[in-house]
């Protein structure tokens, strides 16, 4: 019977591997085949002469290596003004007892739920009025109320979860109600703090829609827009070629911060503070 | 080191209950204080207040000749061991002692010569470099200690330190405690609700019962001389008997029979109808074991016993008895401020090991007299009291007045006057 279990738990867990790894897989395959390979339509998955021209051309690409230090900068900065002003909120709501808090989650809900397409228009024409448009700042405001929400959320929940007797502990030790937060509070929520920014550099990374309205020129351009711009001489026959290494790239990042993170993201790392 | 005061201290919460009503307490320089009283009297609340983790709504207090009612807890130089110990996980155990050293400055090598002489007290040197998730509860409770001892601190505060520990670890912690606190000679306040450390450690007790003080006294004055059947029931393992009780002359009528009492104390108690007396169980014994000289008609009486466990050095007999309904409203009460909750009115008596006694016997039961309380049934009061002997009783308003309160609470929803500590 157990036997029997373990054999259908690998069987799924393999069906649902291939079913979610495929088509990374052929991506990066396609990144691998030359132009004239893509261009006659290619039946087999693995490329008949491999080859990096791909990769070259696109590293000496400047427009895409502009895009993608725009990336960075812009979700960086944006990841770290979402942390922290989301830390100081979450704190805020977890600890103190104030008027209007139930208001400030609800709000910080709905701003979550509201979809982002329906804010291109007016944002668009507020960033062209106050000379934000095509700018570092025009996306990286949007992007950290965006996630703002969803840090708070995740943060306070953090912040419940450690016990008030520590930073009352603090507190007799010495410590200033900032010493205390600073020394333990903050360090003890960690997992949280990482886990929230991670979420938010993965959304200000993949982001699209306001990336390719509120931009006009590789200035502040981001690599998700920038790759509609690989379209090639004819128009019924894109590079995918292309397209596929500029994937590969973009997705390289993402896969080395999780896995940079994933040490940090220890749950039970609160364990041995109270008994229990 | 100094001496804390404490005038008139009140705390009221938003709705309006007083969790502690008017204290006041003495703690000497390098006093060894007890505050106990089962869960919801306040106790808690009060050592919050000396440290600074609650506000003061009246009353002052005073540490080392300063008013501190308005200071910060970091200002106020206590140190505090936490129920839960509140350790820093994310730090080793070097660096949670360390923790108020490097608040205040200190540098590297003065760190590191109070933490190692702290460790080496309290046998923590070979875990300095672990992190508290990895110890024991007893070592994290030494190393919560650790992090209160390492500073020169006013005092010390322990909030129920030993009940997340198993029995025997208690006994042994509570003997360190004891000699930590004689070796550093530091004012010390000690909140528990466990009468056995109450009464083991402490140079003074205060009794608390529904944020009023009841009697403030060290623990011999305490067991020989409770001030109401409050403290009389709290204090002592296995709890004071309680029986109905009618004075005449100088003998009691009790359930059992009749014996007599020393004509003081009888006076005191004359005319009072109905009375509740109370007896320790050490105070009565089997008869046949009793020097005969002590033996007399005047003071044993016959009973059935119903259980009977023995321990070896002693034995516990169970012996029902009916009591009548004013008596009886009164000891449910007081068992429920004791948050005992009493299925019969029975009384336990202690018997020496070498008796023979067994379940179902007709025993002769020999009663020490002399030791006989007797109590106001409506007020609860002690009538035979040795004022000289009991040291502090507050009494007056404000313990009425908050029977009262807690009564109508009772009424409403039992229990509901415990505030979560």
């Amino acid at each position: 019977m157990k036997g029997k279990n373990a054999i259908g738990t690998w069987i799924g867990f393999i069906l649902i591997l291939l079913w979610c790894l495929f088509p990374v897989a052929w991506i990066i395959s396609l990144s691998f085949k030359s132009v004239s390979e893509t261009a006659v339509g290619s039946p087999q998955f693995l490329p008949e002469d491999p080859t990096f021209e791909n990769y070259t051309a696109i590293v000496d690409n400047p427009d895409f290596t502009r895009a993608l230090f725009n990336s960075f900068g812009i979700a960086l900065i944006a990841t770290l003004l979402s942390v922290i002003f989301a830390t100081l909120a979450a704190y805020a709501i977890a600890r103190l007892e104030f008027k209007g808090k139930r208001l400030v989650l609800s709000l910080a809900l709905a701003i979550a739920m509201f979809p982002v397409v329906a804010l291109v228009g007016p944002l668009f024409d507020l960033w062209t009025r106050f000379g934000l448009f095509n700018t570092w700042p025009g996306l990286i405001i949007p992007y950290m109320s965006f996630t703002l929400p969803l840090a708070i959320w995740t943060l306070s929940a953090f912040f419940r979860e450690i016990p008030w007797e520590m930073e009352q502990a603090a507190q007799v030790d010495g410590a200033t109600s900032w010493q205390a937060f600073r020394k333990v509070i903050v360090p003890l929520a960690a997992p949280g703090v990482f886990t929230a920014a991670i979420l938010t550099f993965f959304f200000a990374w993949n982001e699209f829609v306001l990336a390719i309205s509120l931009t006009s020129t590789t200035a502040s351009r981001t690599v998700p827009a920038q790759m509609s711009f690989f379209v090639g001489p004819d128009p019924f026959n894109p590079p995918y070629a292309q397209l596929a290494t500029a994937s590969v790239i973009v997705t390289l990042p993402v896969i080395v911060i999780v896995l940079l993170f994933q040490r940090r993201i220890v749950a039970g790392l609160t364990s041995g503070a109270v008994k229990g | 080191m100094a001496a804390i005061e404490m005038k008139n201290i009140v705390k009221q919460y938003g709705d309006g209950f007083p969790a502690v009503n008017d204290v006041s307490i003495d703690v000497a320089d390098g006093e060894f204080l007890i505050l106990v009283g089962p869960s919801g009297c306040g106790k808690s609340t009060l050592l919050r207040m000396i440290v600074g983790l609650e506000d003061i709504t009246s009353g002052d207090m005073i540490i080392g000749g300063k008013k501190v009612n308005d200071l910060a807890p970091r200002d106020r130089n206590l140190s505090m061991v936490f129920q839960n110990y509140a350790l820093y996980p994310h730090l080793t155990v070097y660096e949670n002692i360390a923790f108020p050293l490097r608040l205040a400055g200190a540098s590297d090598s003065e760190v590191d010569k109070k933490v190692r002489e702290a460790s080496s007290t309290l046998e923590l040197d070979e875990h300095l470099e672990r992190k508290p998730g990895n110890l024991s509860g007893g070592q994290r409770q030494r190393v919560a200690m650790g992090r209160a001892i390492v500073r020169n601190a006013e005092a010390f505060l322990f909030d129920e330190p030993l009940s997340n520990l198993d029995a025997k670890l208690r006994g042994q912690m509570r003997t360190e405690i004891a000699r930590l606190q004689k070796r550093l000679g530091i004012t010390t306040v000690y909140v528990t609700h466990d009468q056995t450390e109450a009464m083991t450690l402490g140079d003074r007790v205060a009794v608390l019962k529904r944020g009023v003080l009841q009697q403030l006294a060290t623990p011999r004055e305490l067991y020989e001389n409770p001030c109401n059947l409050f403290v009389a029931g709290f204090i002592g393992s296995p709890p004071m008997n309680f029986l109905p009780a009618k004075v005449d002359g100088d003998s009691v009528e009790l359930p059992f029979g009749t014996v007599k009492i020393p004509s003081e104390k009888a006076q005191r108690a004359q005319g009072k109808g109905l009375l509740i007396a109370g007896i320790r169980p050490e105070h009565f014994e089997d008869a046949s074991v009793v020097d005969e000289d002590k033996v007399s008609e005047e003071a044993t009486f016959h009973a059935k016993v119903d259980v009977v466990e023995w321990l070896g050095n002693e034995a516990y007999a169970y012996i029902p008895f009916e009591a009548p309904p004013e008596v009886e409203k009164q000891l449910q009460q007081l068992e429920r401020d004791l948050d005992g909750e009493s299925l019969r009115t029975q009384l336990v008596v202690s018997l020496d090991g070498a008796s023979r006694i067994t379940e179902g016997d007709d025993a002769t039961i020999w009663v020490d007299a002399r030791k006989i309380h007797l109590f106001d049934p409506s007020t609860g009061e002690n009538l035979t009291m040795d004022v000289e002997r009991a040291g502090t009783v507050p009494g007056g308003n404000a313990m009425e007045k908050a029977e009262e309160v807690g009564r109508a609470r009772d009424e409403v929803q039992p229990g509901s006057d415990q505030p979560a500590t």
